[in-house]
C-alpha cells in the first residue's frame, strides 16, 4: 500500500467514519442506532463502509483481538534494509502471516514492523525465519510497560 | 503485559475467531450472517462473541480506518532515551497528549538504538507532528529536568503492509 491521497469525504462519509471506530453492538441490527442517529438506512451504512473498504478508507471492519489474552505476544521490531533490496525484503516480511504491519520509517533502522503470535515462543521464532528469509539481523523491541490511550481519528 | 491467566478458546471459539478475522460480513444482520456462514444457530455466535468481549480477547468490533486516507498522512513515532528513574511517569504524561495514539516503555538494543520510549504521534502534515513533540520535548524538559536525554522522530514514509491481526491455531 503506497502513499495515498487523502480520500474525498462528504460530510456524512465524517460522521459515519467517526461512529464507525466505536465498538459494534452485539445485537441483531447492529448497525440500526447508528443508521438512525445519522439519519439514513442501514443499508446506506453498509454501502459506504463497502465503499470505504473498497476503496482503503477502512482497512478492516470487524473485532481487533487482543492477542496476549490468548496466551500470544505482539512485539515491534526492526531492520536497518539496504536501500537496493528494500523491495525485495518488503515482499518477504510481508508474506509472513505474523507480520501485522509494517512502516518504513525514515532512519538507519529503516523498517519497523509489528509481530504477532499466538504463544510467547513464536515472537523469537518468526524473527528468526524472518533473519533466515532475508539474512539481515531483527531487532526485537518488546513492550515492557504500555501507557495506554486510544487515539480515535477525527476524518 | 500482564499477570492475568490468558483466556483458552476451544474448538467453537476458535472456528468463530477464524470466520470473523477477515472482517464481519457487511450485512443489516452481520451475526446472524456469520451464524450462517458455521452453519451455527445466531444465539451461540452472540454468546461467545460476548464472552470473547468479557474476557478482553476482543477489544472492540470496529473499524480500522486508513490513517493517510482520512488525511493522517503525517505518523511520527518519537523515541526517547529517558533516565530509568523517571520513565513511567514520562510515559504517562506523554499518553495523555491529545496527538499521541500509543505510548510504550521497551528496551534499549545497546548500542545501536538508545531509546526506551516510544509514543507515536499524529497528525495530518509533518510540521504539526514536529511542533507537538518539540513542544512535548520542552514541557518535558522543564518538569523532568535531565530526565531526557535525547529524542527524535521516525516518521512513516510508506504503510508496507497493514492487515491487522492474523490468528493461528
Amino acid at each position: 500500500m503506497r502513499e495515498r491521497a487523502p480520500a474525498t469525504l462528504d460530510d456524512l462519509d465524517r460522521r459515519l467514519l467517526w461512529a464507525l471506530q466505536d465498538d459494534l453492538p452485539l445485537c441483531e441490527l447492529p448497525f440500526a442506532d447508528l443508521a438512525e442517529r445519522l439519519g439514513v438506512s442501514e443499508e446506506d451504512v453498509l454501502q459506504r463502509l463497502r465503499r470505504y473498504l473498497a476503496e482503503g478508507i477502512v482497512t478492516r471492519f470487524g473485532p481487533f483481538f487482543q492477542v496476549e489474552r490468548l496466551g500470544g505476544a505482539f512485539c515491534l521490531a526492526a531492520m536497518a534494509v539496504p536501500e537496493e533490496r528494500f523491495e525485495e525484503v518488503a515482499a518477504l516480511v510481508g508474506a509472513f502471516p505474523q507480520v501485522a504491519h509494517n512502516y518504513r520509517r525514515e532512519h538507519a533502522l529503516n523498517m519497523w514492523f509489528v509481530l504477532a503470535a499466538t504463544r510467547p515462543e513464536g515472537i523469537a521464532e518468526t524473527a528468526r525465519a524472518i533473519e533466515d528469509a532475508v539474512s539481515l539481523p531483527v531487532w526485537l523491541f518488546p513492550k515492557e510497560r504500555e501507557y495506554f490511550m486510544r487515539l480515535r481519528l477525527r476524518p | 503485559m500482564n499477570g492475568e491467566v490468558p483466556f483458552v478458546p476451544d474448538e467453537r471459539d476458535r472456528r468463530l475467531m477464524l470466520a470473523v478475522e477477515g472482517g464481519l460480513p457487511l450485512e443489516v444482520r452481520p451475526y446472524h450472517a456469520l451464524a450462517e456462514r458455521l452453519g451455527w444457530m445466531p444465539e451461540e455466535v452472540f454468546e461467545r462473541l460476548a464472552r470473547l468481549r468479557s474476557t478482553g480477547v476482543i477489544r472492540r468490533i470496529a473499524a480500522a480506518p486508513n490513517h493517510y486516507a482520512l488525511g493522517y498522512v503525517a505518523n511520527g513515532m518519537s523515541v526517547w532515551d529517558v533516565d530509568d528513574e523517571y520513565v513511567d511517569d514520562i510515559g504517562r504524561w506523554l499518553a495523555e497528549q491529545g496527538e499521541v495514539s500509543h505510548c510504550y516503555r521497551r528496551p534499549r538494543a545497546l548500542p545501536l538504538w538508545h531509546y526506551n520510549l516510544f509514543a507515536m504521534f499524529h497528525a495530518r502534515e509533518r510540521v504539526e507532528v514536529e511542533r507537538a513533540v518539540a513542544s512535548a520535548a520542552a514541557l518535558l524538559a522543564a518538569r523532568f529536568p535531565e530526565a531526557v536525554r535525547a529524542h527524535e522522530v521516525l516518521f512513516s514514509s510508506r504503510i508496507l503492509k497493514k492487515t491487522g491481526v492474523r490468528l493461528h491455531f
